[in-house]
């Protein structure tokens, strides 16, 4: 299917199945108050829808994933990035469930953002793209799930920015969705995740390549900024307690310290190949989008500062999944979110996980983790 | 009524079907499991113990993770039918505190607890001379949950005092229940359903 099919497709099947793309017509109006038609959306399917649809589940990806959920990348070639949680018998399970994902807004995998063509000018958007919110992403979402026939949600879930989006999604849309899982997430970007992000994009500004984001012309990107970006937000998903296990202070290939610049330590040697391997597959204005919507996230923030306000129309249950090694959004943030759903008398689990990973752990191996998504998700079937 | 700890199951046998429900302290969901299945009860619970909390969510039940001294601040006045604290009240900073959240959220309120009067502790204290450590309270008193241990009269007392309103009781003894005469002496287990 080629990333410019009508929305009409010939038969159901065309829409369903891995690597697929919409063009909708739109217009998607944006909480900048711009409106943006039409949206592209890259996605992957999972499963089987059934017969009466109600077993369909969104599954929203982090500020650096995409829609290759449990396929594999197209770029790198890896394996999806949640192969752990979800597959035929996986506690997402794709023999139960019909399992949508898709790259958000903003993203550079297919979806509309800064990269794709501003088909008013035939060049690409670059930072001429309109500025979005997490909440854009989400009704992006729902107007996907219009073009694929899908009333209701069986669940929503999402780690992180997915989280976040998962969090959002019954607050905008109260009848479609029956159940979120939020996991290591927040209702609120923090000073301090503004702080790593602001870093983030000023070494992407700072890279002589960036040229005001219009650098897709002679494919000469800002990787070095875009690396060094990746670099230190790399450091804010993972945890201390993590990194002096697999590092310490270890030398990297070397008997001693060279008394130079070189990556004398495995961590940076790590950092740098974490940072080089990163933008082969992300697109740098993209970053600068996203990071952008995360820090304008504040779910009280529309309601007078009350959380609770947020989900006072919801329907939804919520299971809520933080980890004690996690400072990218600890667990005092899930509380945040479990004491506003008691206080607007929403259905809540919340459990904080032990992991020695930091933020990165719902990524990783999580056999508890996946425990309690299985028992939730069965207890709402 | 499968195996369910004898003060639980007694709680159960009292729940009016399809009442909403708070289980503070609520371990691994077993009264919950029991009260959704038997009372058709709307539950949830709040769990210290992240395990526990684990194993409750993944037998589908709605837990939280918290601590009762410090989180039932967070819930609305009357949002439940019943507040229910079993064999929790003995472990927490301020039982009375913690008494007065639980009468504030729940309309009524079940609380359960061992009694240190019971007369097995009695013989031990007085002849061994030594903090008893007998069936019902089986630690020591360096490793003991029970941080304010409490009998039966010293509750009435509490409740007396803070004039709350005893809607029930019942008692128990080796699991059955047993009569409230001589209750501070004789049983085990004493069962209260306040009213704020």
């Amino acid at each position: 299917m080629s990333a410019h099919s009508e929305i009409a497709a010939p038969s159901t099947d065309q829409r369903f199945g891995l690597r697929r793309s919409v063009r909708l017509p739109g217009p998607l109006r944006l909480d900048s108050g711009a409106s943006l038609a039409p949206v592209d959306i890259a996605y992957e399917t999972y499963g089987t829808l059934n017969a009466d649809g109600s077993n369909a589940m969104l599954i929203c990806h982090a500020l650096t994933g995409d829609q290759f959920v449990a396929s594999d990348h197209p770029v790198t070639g890896k394996p999806g990035w949640w192969v752990r949680a979800v597959g035929p018998g996986k506690p997402i399970d794709t023999d139960r469930y019909f399992i949508i994902c898709a790259n958000v807004l903003g993203s550079c995998l297919g979806s509309s953002g800064p990269a794709s063509v501003d088909p008013a000018t035939g060049v690409p958007w670059a930072m001429r793209f309109p500025v979005i919110t997490i909440a854009d992403m989400v009704r992006a979402q729902g107007m996907l799930l219009d073009a694929l026939g899908i009333g209701q949600l069986a669940a929503v879930i999402g780690g992180s920015m997915g989280g976040m989006q998962a969090l959002l999604w019954p607050t905008l849309f109260p009848d479609r969705v029956r159940s979120a899982i939020v996991i290591a997430s927040t209702s609120r970007h923090s000073a301090q995740n503004i702080a790593f992000h602001e870093v983030g994009r000023q070494a992407i500004m700072a890279d002589p390549r960036w040229r005001g984001g219009d650098y897709y012309a002679d494919g000469d990107a800002p990787a070095a900024g875009l690396a060094v970006a990746r670099m230190a937000a790399h450091i804010t998903y993972l945890s201390e307690a993590g990194l002096t296990e697999k590092f310490g202070r270890k030398l990297q290939a070397r008997e001693s310290k060279t008394f130079g610049f070189d990556a004398d330590f495995q961590i940076e040697s790590y950092l740098r190949h974490q940072g080089i391997s990163f933008v082969e597959r992300f697109d740098a204005n993209s970053y600068l989008y996203i990071t952008r919507a995360m820090d304008y996230y504040d779910m009280a923030e529309d309601q007078g500062g009350s959380l609770a306000l947020a989900f006072a129309r919801t329907r939804a249950r919520y299971c809520l999944i933080s980890f004690d090694t996690d400072w990218l959004y600890p667990t005092a943030e899930s509380r945040i979110i479990v004491h506003a759903l008691h206080a607007a008398g929403r259905e809540a689990s919340f459990v904080e996980l032990s992991s020695p990973f930091g933020h990165d752990a719902f990524l990783l191996d999580a056999p508890e983790m996946n425990r309690v998504i299985d028992g939730f998700l069965r207890a709402g079937e | 009524m499968t195996d369910v700890r004898p003060d639980l199951a007694l709680i159960a046998r009292h729940v009016a079907r399809g009442a909403r429900v708070l289980d503070v302290g609520c371990g691994d969901g077993a009264l919950m499991a029991e009260l959704r299945a038997t009372a058709n009860a709307d539950v949830r619970g709040l769990e210290l113990d992240p395990a526990n909390v684990a194993a409750a969510v993944a037998r589908g039940l709605a837990v939280v993770q918290g601590d009762a001294d410090t989180d039932l601040r967070y819930y609305p006045d009357a949002s439940f039918d019943y507040a229910i604290l079993s064999q929790t009240l003995q472990t927490t900073r301020r039982p009375d505190l913690v008494a007065e959240e639980l009468l504030r959220i729940g309309k009524q309120a079940f609380v359960s607890f061992p009694n240190f009067a019971h007369w097995r502790g009695r013989v031990s204290l007085l002849f061994g001379g030594r903090m008893p450590v007998v069936k019902i309270l089986p630690y020591m008193w360096y490793d003991t949950p029970n941080i304010h241990h409490v009998t039966i009269d010293d509750f009435r007392a509490m409740v007396r005092d803070r004039g709350w309103k005893i809607d029930g009781q019942w008692f128990l003894n080796g699991g059955r229940e047993t009569g409230s005469a001589n209750a501070n002496l004789f049983a085990e287990h004493a069962v209260f359903l306040l009213r704020g």
